[in-house]
């Protein structure tokens, strides 16, 4: 299958889905939108099968000029790859949550969906900076529209936050991509990737690419649009946002930020440890007050891509690879968490943590699964996300001490509130008769649930399947870091007194 | 002889054509509307085509009163289609009242020799007669419908209003004269480019600017705008928003570029100053509007702040980008505007409010689709293709190093984006109310189709063709 142009399939056909959603009633739509987003799973699975790991930098490359300073230029490294993975996995499972959840205008919903799918997919395999930006700025139309239409009830609200805050923090990104583009006369990511701009226009390129990154991530103080968004959202909504659209935040600073603007990334690191590291406590500690289910796995998402921010800027393989980690385990725990909310919520028609209680009696299949994600969720050993975790934490280590204390009490604060959720979710009596009389996960819902636990350990027992398709690629990310990497304060300090100490900052 | 005149061939099509319909009109009475109406129609299309060809691409003609070249030929390949345009939305729109029907596609047409003349313009009076020709036309379009109190204020608004503006311009244009000795745009540029411009001078090119920047409506002359959109019949407000738009924003592109290049720094501050003005209040005064189409007279002040940006930005690549801007800027707001053409009630009357589109998509799901891709693409969201004209000027003014100015005007698109928002907001998130009735119009149908293909997504496989057009354009008025 290597003929076929594997990437402008994975974005054509999620469009010809959506066509063709529109075009029939509600239940030949969502037959299309499962069929079309397996479709898509597949080819993801064929790209990972023919993706070689230790071949050229940039795989199935596709180019064609539209003229005008703007290729349909295609290509993906394995960074790009393992998100466009995760993001395929998800879809048919999102899919599948709005199955019943959804009732009106069921076909618009589904066309949304795929729409989703199609300008993600764009986002990760662009290899031109204004094709990368349309489809970035692009994916917030039906974002607008999933909340806006099939939201709870200050959706309204909700989408314009959302919508305003991503454009506002994307257009300062377009205007630095300009200048780049006028000034290094290329639009082509892998060209720029390796320019060296002046270090002064660095900061201020590096500034802008932060306001839209910082936004779409999001870091703290600008991350208030999320908790509304999330709220408000449909179940299926949520998981996908939290799922894969934050991670554009941080899969643009591995694509953009650090290797375009190294000299600029160098000088705002304490700036970047500073906000992660409110981040970490702030939202945690907010977290652990909310009453709403939803809004409480919206600040852990907040205080989780801290440690994305942490272990990118710490500059080094562990950071680096762990804050990878960090993302897809998130992704997959996030969306699960979410999913699990959904399930209750389908059930009762409340996000009140109150109006739950002693779920493990009555729900003991529901309680399960719950309880896997929430040990994911607070990085148990075995789960996705303590390989992440635990990476990008040694590597913050390595890059700051003071950051990496910070940033590790995110993991007690984690453990805190979920733990807590889950307790009052799932153990104690059962205080409601209505949440005593819901019945455990139906066969839909064990579908939906099930293939996310198995990779959630496949993940956390064996996380080479996911590191191998992206070390040459952050090999090559330190190369161009290697100028500016900060030396660490780990070593400087205790290499006086002692003698022979372990070469753990290298990378291996 | 006629060598001569060759390169006047779509302006004597025009002339001669609408001299012949309006004896029509004035005989035949309403009659003969609708065949009056198709006519001027095939006029218009007959002198795009006429604009194909070396003799429009002469040169300065007529002693250098005019320049037949590939600047004027674009902005009228823009115009001429425009006017048809706006005459085929008047289908059907002025049967039903008391008025006379046919001189209406009349007056376009004269008003299109207007502008025809105002793109090609390189002298200061013919610039001012094809401006005159082009709003005394405009001034009866608004009133047209006369016994319409709204529309009565409109015209008589847009006249004083116009007048004043063009005593302005004339000012500008005496003192410009009286300081040169000449009133041809070379002669003009000669005398700015011997030192510093004088007081006298400086003078001239403020008043200058300040009358164009009202038939652009640019802040601070942008007054008359809303309440003359809003007046206006429907058509009307179509064809005012779109084609004397690209004529006066072209023309300004020539002047300033062209008569005003050497002073390049005597005017650029105030274009800045102008396209921010516009871009903001453009935006922020269209929030309260509960009327489409004032919403849309505030929309156009607010592109044509992005607009002047690319003047600003000046050099060829600011021209092709003002020209890359005003191009797509037309399709969006015609098919806009012919959307809001479409909405009538059940009696058929034209209904104007916003609340009135709430819940579209669920009646009229391709009608709201269609308002969607122009609203997105007036707010310059990707993938819309209005996104490319907004980037493109902006490019150009970073080229320029304005990067200041390119991110306070890109500020001003979020803070336009919300009002565009409150649009799709009412068609697609609230409830249905109160259906609008089937306009059976099948040409004006197809318009809209054409222009949603235009700037939906698929209009990035036109950026080639047109970037190198444009580009073209821009570089034959140095």
């Amino acid at each position: 299958m290597s003929g076929l142009p594997l990437l402008s399939l994975l974005i054509v056909v999620p469009l010809v889905g959506a066509v063709l959603c529109l075009s029939v009633k509600e239940q030949g739509a969502r037959w299309i939108a499962l069929v079309t987003t397996l479709i898509v799973f597949a080819l993801s699975v064929d790209l990972w099968a023919n993706y070689d790991p230790n071949g050229p930098q940039w795989q199935f490359v596709e180019k064609l000029p539209l003229g005008g300073g703007i290729n349909w230029a295609l290509g993906i490294d394995g960074i790009a790859l393992v998100l466009i993975a995760l993001t395929a996995f998800l879809m048919p499972i999102c899919i599948g949550a709005s199955w019943r959840a959804i009732e009106k205008r069921v076909p618009e919903y589904m066309a949304y969906f795929l729409l989703m799918e199609a300008l993600i997919m764009g986002s990760f395999a662009a290899q031109d900076l204004f094709l990368f930006y349309v489809f970035f700025e692009g994916g917030l139309i039906p974002m607008y529209f999933i909340i806006g239409v099939w939201g709870g009830a200050e959706r309204i609200k909700a989408s314009y936050k959302f919508f305003l805050y991503t454009l506002f923090g994307s257009v300062l990104m377009l205007i630095a991509m300009l200048y780049m583009a006028t000034s290094a006369h290329t639009t082509s990511i892998p060209e720029l990737m390796a320019y060296d701009f002046p270090v002064e226009a660095q900061k201020w390129l590096f500034l802008a690419f932060l306001a839209s990154f910082a936004v779409k991530l999001p870091m703290w103080p600008v991350h208030t649009w999320l908790p509304d968004a999330h709220v408000q959202a449909p179940t299926a909504g949520s998981v996908i946002l939290a799922g894969v659209l934050l991670k554009l935040g941080g899969y643009g600073f591995i694509r953009f930020s650090l290797p375009m603007f190294p000299e600029g990334s160098y000088i705002f690191i304490p700036l970047l440890f500073a906000l992660s590291g409110v981040a970490v406590v702030y939202t945690s500690l907010v977290a652990l007050v909310q009453r709403d289910m939803k809004k409480l796995i919206a600040y852990s998402s907040v205080a989780h891509m801290a440690f994305v921010t942490f272990g990118l800027f710490a500059m080094n393989r562990q950071g680096i690879e762990g804050a990878m980690l960090v993302m897809l385990g998130h992704g997959l725990v996030s969306g699960a968490l979410f999913l699990c909310v959904g399930v209750v919520y389908d059930r009762l028609h409340t996000r009140e943590i109150e109006r739950y209680g002693g779920l493990s009696d009555n729900m003991p299949g529901y309680a399960l699964l719950f309880m896997v994600f929430t040990m994911a969720s607070v990085a148990l050993p075995g789960t996705s996300n303590f390989p992440g975790e635990f990476l990008s934490l040694v590597g913050t280590y390595h890059a700051s001490t003071w950051a990496a204390i910070v940033a590790t009490t995110g993991i007690i604060l984690g453990a805190a509130y979920m733990l807590w959720l889950y307790w009052r979710i799932c153990f104690g009596t059962l205080r409601h008769k209505d949440a005593a009389a819901m019945p455990d996960l139906s066969l839909r819902e064990w579908w939906l649930l099930g293939p996310i636990a198995v990779a959630v350990f496949w993940m956390g027992i064996y996380p080479e399947s996911f590191l191998r398709p992206i070390r040459n690629d952050v090999g090559r990310l330190l190369v161009r870091l290697e100028r500016v990497a900060p030396a660490g304060d780990s070593r400087i300090h205790l290499a006086p007194m002692q003698m022979t100490h372990s070469d753990h900052g290298a990378t291996h | 002889m006629s060598a001569r005149f060759a390169p006047l061939l779509p302006e004597l099509i025009l002339s001669v054509g609408a001299t012949v319909l309006m004896m029509a009109a004035a005989f035949s009475g309403r009659r003969a509307s609708g065949a009056i109406g198709w006519l001027s129609v095939a006029l218009l299309i007959g002198a795009t085509f006429a604009l194909i060809g070396a003799p429009s691409h002469a040169g300065p003609v007529f002693d250098g009163l005019v320049s037949a070249d590939l600047f004027a030929s674009f902005g009228k390949a823009i115009i001429f289609p425009a006017a048809a345009v706006a005459i085929i939305a008047a289908h059907g729109w002025f049967e039903r009242g008391t008025e006379h029907a046919s001189e209406y596609a009349v007056l376009i047409l004269f008003s299109a020799v207007g502008m025809s003349v105002m793109v090609s313009a390189t002298n200061l009076i013919s610039l001012y007669v094809g401006l005159e020709l082009q709003s005394l036309a405009a001034y009866v379009l608004a009133s047209y419908r006369r016994t319409d109190e709204r529309s009565a204020e409109a015209g008589l608004k847009y006249f004083v209003l116009g007048a004043l503006a063009s005593g302005i311009l004339l000012y500008g244009i005496s003192l410009l004269y009286g300081f040169t000795g000449t009133t041809g745009f070379t002669g003009v540029a000669a005398a700015f480019g011997r030192g510093a411009p004088s007081l006298g001078l400086l003078f001239g090119l403020v008043f200058l600017l300040a009358g164009l920047a009202f038939k652009i409506s640019a802040v601070p002359f942008h007054m008359w705008t809303p309440d003359v959109y809003e007046g206006a019949p429907t058509p009307v407000t179509a064809f005012f928003a779109s084609a004397p738009k690209v004529a006066a924003v072209l023309l300004s592109t020539r002047v300033c570029l062209d008569a005003l290049g050497p002073a390049t720094e005597a005017w650029r501050q105030i274009v800045i100053v102008a396209a921010l003005a516009s871009i903001f209040l453009g935006a922020v005064a269209a929030y309260g509007q509960t009327n489409i189409k004032r919403l849309l007279a505030y929309s156009s002040i607010n592109n044509v702040g992005f607009a002047l940006i690319g003047l600003a930005a000046g050099g060829a690549a600011g021209a092709s980008a003002v020209l890359f801007y005003m191009a797509v800027y037309v399709v969006m707001t015609l098919g806009a505007f012919l959307c809001v053409l479409w909405m009538r009630d059940t009696e058929g009357r034209p209904i104007e409010s916003i609340a009135s589109l709430s819940g579209l998509s669920q009646t009229r799901p391709a009608f709201a689709f269609a308002l969607f891709v122009f609203m997105f693409s007036l707010a310059g969201i990707p993938p819309m293709f209005g996104f490319w004209p907004k980037l493109v000027v902006f490019r150009a003014a970073i080229a320029s190093g304005y990067v200041t100015l390119a991110v306070a005007g890109i500020l001003g698109t979020v803070v336009g984006a919300y009002y565009y928002l409150k649009i799709i907001k009412v068609m697609y998130l609230d409830e249905p109310g109160e259906p609008y009735a089937k306009v059976r119009e099948p040409v004006q149908g197809i318009l809209v189709l054409l222009a949603a293909l235009a700037v939906s997504p698929l209009g990035y496989l036109l950026i080639g063709p047109l970037g190198w057009l444009t580009d073209r354009a821009a570089g034959s008025i140095f």
